[in-house]
């Protein structure tokens, strides 16, 4: 099996697609390969969001905690996924737990880091938000969607 | 409960030949006597009429899901704890609280039902008086104080035993709580097995020196203090199991939510034998219930155990549902968040968690791996 | 006996009988010829079903009633069951008030800020009463009320009139609208966008599922009110009500006793972890 290096996931995912070149530096030198097991926490809801990742393999379940039932998947996200956007949102904290329901393999960018640069260069700042509005509009159109119960007995 | 100044009172000696009186002294004043005895090879508490009831000759090995009686010597009290513990005489493990009459539609509360029973305690174990003290501040401290414990409680005569053995399990060093108590008994023995086979005895109270008073006994002497002091000086020494309570709340909430919890707990059935068998555990439960003609009602109170998976029921499941969570409950509220709610540890270090685990799950050294792989 | 056992029920009668919803009633009770214990608004009482068991319920009504005790009950269970399908007539046990209620002191020249989910309303209605009654010593009252839907809501009629209270500002909104509800449909948290707030002269009290809770308390914290200015109202497994039978432990804390109103810096380490 041929393994890509973490520089050309970046450079190939459809995310980051039409990025320039020094942009795309930054990022791989912001990013670092990541491993999680099956069962682990990848993110804790209320925690401090430093951190998005790209997900190589695996599947990873946002979930959120309830007293009665312990974690309830709301959402799952697997292969060519993106895992996490408060890191570019304040207040910065993940909204739920993201578990990985297998073992994980991801990208890790480091959010903080990312963040300065975002500061300093506006473009980049501005490349970034650009995809992750695409991406936030994506998942509240599917979370509406899935409110309204299609399926179920909707007419109340 | 007020804690007892050591109590200053001249030291006395019982001749073992002699102990009996005390217990007949004690049934004479409407006491009813607990000891420990032996049933079914295990040591046990249950009422004694008299002295000859007592486990003389039998000692115990103890061990991570292991206990054994053994024959020794015939000192009275060379054994250390048993299975059960003095709770279930000062909170008994079922009690009914109201018989609750029908009245028409609506009914009659009674006063609450309190016991009138007078127990003298023989044989309490300088932990298991600490576990009392425990007690004391769960049930009969503050507002809420129970009225049928601090009854009980007020009327119990205490007869210490300082410690001359050691079991494996014990720790009681580590957690302040023996092998010497010096105050919150009304008679304290510390059995000296030599050849005279005395008991050098402690005052504690007025009430211990009235019911001395009915006992053969003799003013102590130096020699008889110096040989009852050998005996505590040997029996600390032999305690060798060790728990580290420094910063040990801090730490264990600090881990809360460390992975480690799941791998410590994987050996637990979570039985419960363990709140069971401690001291001071104190959670119960209430039973409401009528009879058929429904013309009486009774509310009942009953032991229950924070392993229950229907402990923490509520809107329609068990917030504590893994059996990680259950034992982190466990040992978080025995050792940190007992701190929090009545300002002690609430481990007194007897040790039978660690002997009536069926899984042999051994308490302080679980603790201290969890301890260090939390950080 | 002198002091009130807390452990036995006082017998009450069930005088009205009032259908809030679906599965949700409020039952007032009163004890002729004796007098049933008063209350601090976030406190509750245990209600004891003749020879079937006890249920904890926040009390609902105005804390200056002299006269009957009010409760809103929802339907989930086989006690509860039997309590809203009673009559007027009935008897039930009432012991207490037990717990630590709102800090109605502390809300004292302040703003309020009230979010209420579901029938998390009913703990906070004393706390509305209290404030109504004594409106000149609190600032602006904001109730952001969120349900399910609109056949979920609660106290729909009194709604009605708060908002004519002054300086009082009502807003509720449901998850699920239906096709003839006109209102806000959304979260509970959306409607704080509405309100334009003075976080360091406001205090906020959120009842509700613990979700709601938790998401409500982190927005606040956003929008500028310090963690020891937001209180929530926890709730747990509950049997003694006096802190005695350990089961409504929360980390340290027993609800009972502790709580359930608890001010967020207190619980935040705890309500966001696990199984706690």
């Amino acid at each position: 099996m041929v393994t890509q290096s973490l520089e050309a996931v970046l450079r190939n995912h459809r995310f980051l697609a039409s990025l320039n070149p020094e942009h795309i530096q930054t990022l791989i030198s912001c990013a670092s390969n990541q491993r999680f097991e099956k069962g682990n926490y990848i993110a804790r809801e209320a925690t401090e969001a430093d951190s998005f990742y790209l997900i190589r393999s695996g599947t990873v379940a946002l979930q959120i905690h309830r007293p009665e039932s312990g974690g309830l998947t709301l959402n799952t996200l697997g292969e060519g996924d993106i895992l996490g956007w408060s890191w570019l949102v304040p207040p910065h904290r993940w909204h739920f737990d993201a578990r990985a329901t297998e073992a994980v393999r991801v990208v890790a960018l480091d959010g903080r880091c990312l963040r300065t640069k975002c500061e300093q260069d506006h473009e980049l700042g501005y490349q970034l938000l650009k995809r992750f509005s695409t991406l936030i509009e994506e998942r509240l159109e599917a979370a509406r969607l899935q409110l309204l119960d299609v399926y179920g007995v909707a007419a109340r | 409960m007020k804690r007892q100044r050591e109590f200053a009172g001249s030291h006395s000696v019982i001749l073992r030949e002699d102990l009996d009186e005390l217990v007949q002294a004690l049934r004479s004043k409407g006491f009813t006597v607990i000891g420990p005895v032996v049933r079914d090879g295990v040591i046990v508490l249950d009422s004694i009429e008299s002295a000859a009831e007592l486990p003389a000759g039998w000692t115990d090995e103890q061990a991570p899901g292991r206990y054994r009686l053994i024959s020794n010597d015939g000192a009275v009290f060379a054994h250390t704890v048993g299975a059960d513990s003095w709770k279930r005489f000062l909170n008994p493990p079922e009690a009914s609280l109201y018989r609750i009459a029908a009245d028409g539609k609506s009914f009659t509360v009674p006063e609450r039902t309190v016991s009138e029973t007078k127990y003298a305690f023989i044989g309490v174990r300088p932990c298991d008086l600490a576990a009392i003290g425990i007690l004391d501040k769960v049930f009969a401290d503050g507002p809420m104080a129970d009225p049928d414990y601090v009854a009980r409680r007020s009327r119990t005569f205490v007869v210490a035993v300082q410690c001359g053995g050691v079991a494996d399990s014990c720790f009681c060093t580590s957690m302040n709580s023996g092998p010497r108590a010096g105050t919150g008994f009304d008679l304290a023995l510390t059995e000296i097995p030599d050849a005279t086979h005395r008991f050098f005895v402690q005052t504690g109270s007025a009430n211990g020196r009235g019911m001395l008073n009915a006992v053969k006994h003799r003013a102590a002497e130096p020699v008889d203090e110096e040989a009852a002091r050998a005996v505590w000086d040997q029996t600390v020494r032999k305690v060798s199991r060790k728990l580290d309570t420094n910063g040990l709340p801090e730490a264990l909430t600090r881990g809360t939510e460390n992975g480690v919890w799941q791998s410590t707990a994987a050996p637990c059935l979570a039985c419960g034998n363990c709140t069971m068998v401690c001291p001071t555990c104190f959670c119960c439960t209430f039973e409401d219930s009528a009879d058929l003609s429904g013309q009486i009602a009774e509310r009942r109170r009953k032991w229950d155990s924070c392993f229950s998976l229907s402990f923490s029921y509520i809107h329609g499941g068990s917030v504590r549902s893994s059996l990680a969570a259950r034992f982190r409950q466990r040992i978080m509220h025995k050792l940190a968040w007992w701190h929090d709610q009545f300002g002690t540890s609430g481990c007194v270090g007897c040790g039978r968690c660690t002997t009536w685990c069926p899984a042999g799950i051994d308490f302080t050294r679980e603790v201290e791996k969890l301890r260090v792989l939390m950080q | 006996m002198t002091a009130r056992d807390p452990m036995a029920p006082i017998p009450a009668q069930v005088q009205k009988l009032d259908r809030e919803n679906n599965d949700t009633f409020t039952l007032h009770v009163a004890a002729p010829g004796s007098t049933l214990p008063s209350f601090q608004p976030g406190q509750f009482d245990m209600l004891y079903l003749y020879g079937v068991g006890e249920l904890p319920i926040s009390v609902s009504g105005d804390p200056e009633a002299r006269f009957s005790l009010t409760y809103t009950v929802r339907s989930v269970g086989k006690a509860t069951n039997k309590l809203v399908t009673g009559s007027i007539g009935d008897w039930i046990g009432v012991r207490g008030p037990f717990g630590v209620g709102w800090p109605m002191d502390k809300a004292r020249g302040q703003d309020v800020l009230l979010i209420a989910g579901g029938i998390g309303l009913a703990p906070l209605r004393p706390a509305l009463y209290h404030m109504f009654r004594y409106r000149p010593e609190f600032g602006r009252i904001i109730l952001a009320y969120g349900a399910r839907s609109p056949g979920d809501m609660i106290y729909r009629n009194e709604l009605a009139q708060w908002k004519k209270e002054p300086r009082t500002q009502i807003l509720s909104t449901v998850d699920y609208g239906g096709l003839r509800w006109h209102g806000n449909v959304g979260v509970v948290t959306t409607l704080l966008t509405r309100v334009k707030l003075d976080p360091p002269h406001t205090i906020a009290l959120i009842c509700g599922p613990e979700i709601m809770m938790r998401f409500a308390a982190m927005e606040l914290t956003t929008r500028g009110i310090s963690k020891e200015r937001i209180y929530v109202s926890m709730e747990r497994n509950m049997k003694c009500a006096v802190g005695l039978c350990g089961h409504c432990q929360f980390g340290p804390y027993f609800v009972c006793r502790d709580g359930p109103v608890f001010p967020y810096t207190q619980i935040e380490p705890w309500i966001n972890r696990h199984e706690i």
